[in-house]
């Protein structure tokens, strides 16, 4: 799609323009996403030292501490320091790639973040792969026979399970369960042998995380479907389509459905990245071992670096994904590129 | 029984799931699940807490510290009985005269689980380690403030010489560990310290054997153990973030031990079957803080209570018109213990219990009389004003999070609204509470502290001495400090004759109770519920009332036996049905899909 420098020559003007557009575009955005990461970086690390309450304090609530070794502790994590200077630590650390270190567990946040964002991804990833199958499975249905039965019991359904707090209908799914489904973490404590055992054993606890992800996110993608078909339903292609004799069910999945794709599109790779971040609640009710649980459990500190680590990590893939979903639009949609 | 119905419940369930019930390949995997299960006894404990560190240097969380407790001995660990001090590496102890040299003989039976001998030496390495290396001091660093030397005339004899004279010297929560295995660590925060190679060893009923940070522990017994056999195999704490998760883990069976209930999740276990409660008389006290009138130890006035809070007088008025019965019954649920002294009923020999006359009962009359005396006149609108005509008006502080501060306080600001003294409630975060409560930023505010069968710790939080200093670190409970209160605390940590020194130790609280920084509004019971058609024979500490996980020892679950044949881990049979079910379903989905795609193939344009 890009016109690199060396076949300028051979490149007529128009398309010339077309590839500097290109460049231009892509700088735009990439410079764009970075001054956004560099808020972010910023953001994090000021809007944290605005929850109130001491890490000390929770650190030692349970053991005898005395004065000197409160005024220890406090030095050893550095927050003896005044917060700029804590800041430009902080920054030179990042650019080293260094996350700095957890108050309560003393490791490394970096090391804590990469064990936790497998457990994560997979969670989101089969959730959001799974609520967009049927999202759009239902959208399509539903907007194909406006206001007909399947269209209002499915909106309806659709918006009631968009609106449940995710951790009420897990601790309900659970209790429903009865047990079926274990009620925590990634894996058995005592795992089965064998690859395709411990394949199964994921799985098994895999389901009810998702399955309580995927009932109330799948809203969006039914709804966003919806809407946008509705949108292309009196289009003229459409009723040309129709005359040359195609089945309805042709119409819909050759032509109406994939210039409805588009806007839906977007939306599935901003929403990928708050997804990720909306799973503290569904990862704290099954004790899911992903970034959303380090989350919770570090608030309760508070455990900034960590707090501030995962932070970083998710606006980043929030702005990252943004960036790639304007990207691929431009590839996708050919007005994009004309404009 | 129960497991035979669940399980059955499962079946039925799993059968509703799918008319294509067909889950043949699977079936027979599940019977080995659980026919294979080898004879080893797993105890399966949910826990709901994090735990920060296994190294017993560094490991604060009280989740921690009980693992600790089963796997390291400690010199005169608390017995099951009563919590008095019982013999651990330490099988004698005395003091000398003048109470400042404390002579331990080293139990000759206690091993390290690897065989060595526990000796004089480890007690002087862990202690010293402690004395002299401020990292390695932060859990346990208090214990040892006072200590000046630390000698071995032999291999079986530790002498401590404290500079002062110290009661609690034979309540050293502090988990003795092997200097052949630590003695080689510099930084004991390194994260090196928290691996099976350091933790790995101990001498306690249990060692740990399996360490997944934030998912699992897991402990195998000690066939060391100098005591006797542990009949628990392999000791489970499996982490929960989400204690009605846990739960339902117990009643499913996938978990055998849960505590830290709540009244309702206690209640719903009540009577399940196969399943047992345990409300045990706890170490835990609620209580009302009430701002004296809060000061740096340089006495420097910090924080922004209310003035007439300064008042004793005002204070007492605010603990007679509240009703612990009430707060007991309706908002404990009657899971706990009408309040008296710092110290709860669990540890009697310390306990203080105030006479009729001196008892905080509910007297809305007497807190009005005093009220009245301390110069707050009622004004027209019902409300109390000072000599300037300022409403007498408090915060209430508390945690939104926890139920029990919600309901109390509204318990509470209608109690003293009829006294005629308004309240507005501040429920806010965990970490708001105690940054405003550290800072003296309250006027009323609910908290609470655990205790220790030693009553030195929670006497020492109420000293001047505890106070915070001009920078802000302190250890005080409650902003109190009055010399004679001091006069008694030091009076108590030098007496080591048991009975003197509890006659100082109540003296003392009853001088705390009647200056009322804070009032002690219940002693919380502790509710725990197992599966006692797996497990049982759990002893109590203390004897037949109190907790069995969370003990100030290792005696409740070390002690525990296995009932009949308990169900294995793994996958239970409804989760391969369940998978086969799914698979079925995507199957027979993609088929259908395959088919119809086929059907439309002819239609191509």
């Amino acid at each position: 799609m890009t016109t690199g420098p060396t076949d300028q020559h051979a490149a007529d003007p128009d398309e010339r323009r077309s590839g500097t557009s290109t460049v231009r575009y892509v700088a735009g955005k990439v410079g764009g996403a970075l001054v956004s990461l560099v808020f972010v970086v910023a953001l994090g690390f000021f809007l944290f030292r605005m929850i109130p309450g001491d890490p000390l304090v929770t650190m030692t609530r349970e053991r005898p501490t005395g004065p000197e070794q409160l005024a220890h502790l406090r030095e050893r994590l550095g927050l003896d320091q005044p917060v700029w200077q804590q800041f430009l630590d902080y920054v030179g650390g990042l650019l080293q790639g260094d996350f700095g270190t957890s108050y309560m567990y003393r490791r490394p946040v970096g090391a804590m973040i990469a064990e936790r964002v497998w457990p994560t991804l997979l969670l989101v990833g089969t959730a959001t792969a799974l609520a967009v199958v049927l999202g759009l499975w239902l959208g399509v249905r539903a907007a194909w026979r406006r206001g007909g039965l399947f269209d209002r019991t499915q909106t309806g359904i659709t918006l009631a399970l968009w609106s449940m707090p995710q951790f009420w209908l897990g601790l309900l799914l659970l209790i429903a369960t009865q047990g079926v489904f274990p009620s925590r973490g990634m894996t058995s404590v005592d795992p089965p042998n064998g690859f395709v055992m411990q394949a199964l054993d994921v799985g098994w606890h895999l389901t009810l995380p998702c399955l309580t992800l995927l009932l109330v996110i799948y809203a969006q993608y039914m709804l966003v479907m919806r809407s946008s078909l509705l949108e292309e339903m009196g289009a003229d292609y459409l009723r040309t389509a129709r005359a040359k004799g195609l089945r309805d069910d042709l119409v819909r999945r050759r032509h109406a459905v994939p210039n409805a794709l588009l806007p839906t599109m977007t939306l599935i790779f901003l929403q990928f990245g708050m997804v990720v971040s909306g799973t503290v609640t569904v990862e704290a009710v099954f004790s899911w071992p992903g970034l959303g649980l380090l989350t919770y459990e570090a608030l309760r500190g508070p455990d900034l670096p960590v707090l501030q680590g995962v932070f970083v990590i998710l606006a980043g893939s929030v702005i990252v994904m943004n960036l790639v979903a304007d990207l691929l639009y431009r590839v996708v949609d050919p007005r994009v590129r004309a404009s | 029984m129960r497991t035979a119905r669940s399980r059955r419940g499962r079946a039925v369930s799993a059968a509703a799931l799918t008319p294509l019930l067909v889950a043949g390949p699977f079936t027979p995997a599940a019977g080995a699940q659980e026919t294979g299960d080898d004879e080893r006894s797993v105890l399966r404990v949910a826990l709901v807490q994090e735990i920060d560190h296994l190294n017993p240097f560094t490991a604060s969380f009280a989740s921690s510290t009980m693992i600790g407790r089963m796997t390291w001995e400690f010199m005169t660990p608390p017995s099951a009985e009563d919590a008095t001090p019982s013999p651990g590496v330490a099988s004698e102890w005395e003091s000398s005269e003048d109470g400042l040299t404390w002579t331990y003989t080293v139990n000759p039976d206690v091993t390290w689980s690897d065989g060595e001998d526990v000796t004089s030496e480890d007690v002087k390495f862990t202690l010293e380690k402690i004395m002299n290396d401020p990292v390695a001091a932060e859990a346990n660093g208090s214990y040892v403030e006072n200590f000046e030397k630390v000698t071995t005339p032999d291999e079986d004899t530790v002498e401590v010489r404290t500079s002062e004279p110290q009661a609690s010297m034979t309540a050293l929560d502090i988990p003795i560990v092997p200097e052949h295995v630590w003695s080689d660590v510099e930084d004991f925060a390194a994260p090196k310290t928290d691996t099976l190679e350091y933790v790995g060893v101990g001498s306690g009923p249990f060692v740990i054997s399996e360490y997944q940070p934030n998912r699992f522990v897991k402990l195998e017994a000690n066939d060391r153990f100098w005591r006797s056999d542990v009949a628990v195999d392999e000791l489970q704490f499996i982490r929960f973030e989400n204690a009605d998760a846990a739960v339902s883990a117990l009643q499913s069976g996938e978990v055998d031990f849960v505590n830290r209930l709540t009244p309702a999740q206690f209640e719903t276990l009540e009577g399940s079957d196969g399943i047992t409660t345990n409300s045990a008389n706890g170490r835990r006290f609620s209580e009302l803080m009430i701002n004296p009138g809060a000061e740096t130890r340089g006495g420097e006035s910090i924080g922004n209570g209310h003035p007439a809070l300064r008042k004793q007088q005002v204070r007492q008025a605010i603990a007679y018109a509240i009703d612990p019965k009430t707060l007991v019954d309706r908002v404990l649920g009657g899971y706990g213990q009408l309040p008296g002294g710092l110290v709860p009923p669990i540890y009697d020999k310390f306990h203080y219990e105030p006479s009729e006359e001196d008892k905080y009962t509910h007297d809305p009359g007497r807190a009005n009389r005093m009220l009245d005396e301390a110069g707050y006149e009622k004004g027209p609108d019902g409300i109390r004003r000072d000599d300037d005509g300022r409403p007498l008006e408090l915060r209430l502080t508390g945690r939104s999070s926890e139920d029990f501060d919600v309901r109390a306080a509204d318990f509470i600001a209608g109690w003293l609204g009829d006294v005629g003294i308004r309240v507005t409630k501040n429920l806010v975060s965990d970490n708001q509470v105690d940054e405003q409560t550290t800072a003296a930023n309250y006027d009323l505010a609910l908290s609470g502290w655990g205790t220790n069968p030693d009553p030195d710790y929670i006497l020492a939080k109420q000293t001047c001495d505890a106070l915070p200093t001009s920078d802000g670190n302190g250890t005080s409970s409650a902003f109190y400090c009055d010399p004679a209160y001091d006069e008694l605390y030091r009076r108590q940590l030098a007496e080591m004759d048991t009975d003197k020194r509890a006659e100082a130790v109540t003296q003392a609280q009853e001088m705390y109770y009647k200056a009322a920084p804070s009032v002690v509004i219940a002693y919380e019971q502790a509710l725990e519920a197992y599966r006692s058609d797996r497990w049982d024979g759990f002893p109590r500490q203390p004897k037949g009332e109190g907790v069995i996980m969370e003990q100030t020892g290792y005696w409740g679950f070390a002690g525990a036996r296995p009932v009949g044949g308990g169900e294995g881990g793994g996958m239970p049979t409804g989760a391969w049905v369940a998978i086969g079910a799914v698979a079925l379903v995507v199957l027979a989905g993609g088929g259908t899909m395959l088919a119809r795609r086929k059907g439309s193939a002819d239609d191509r344009e």
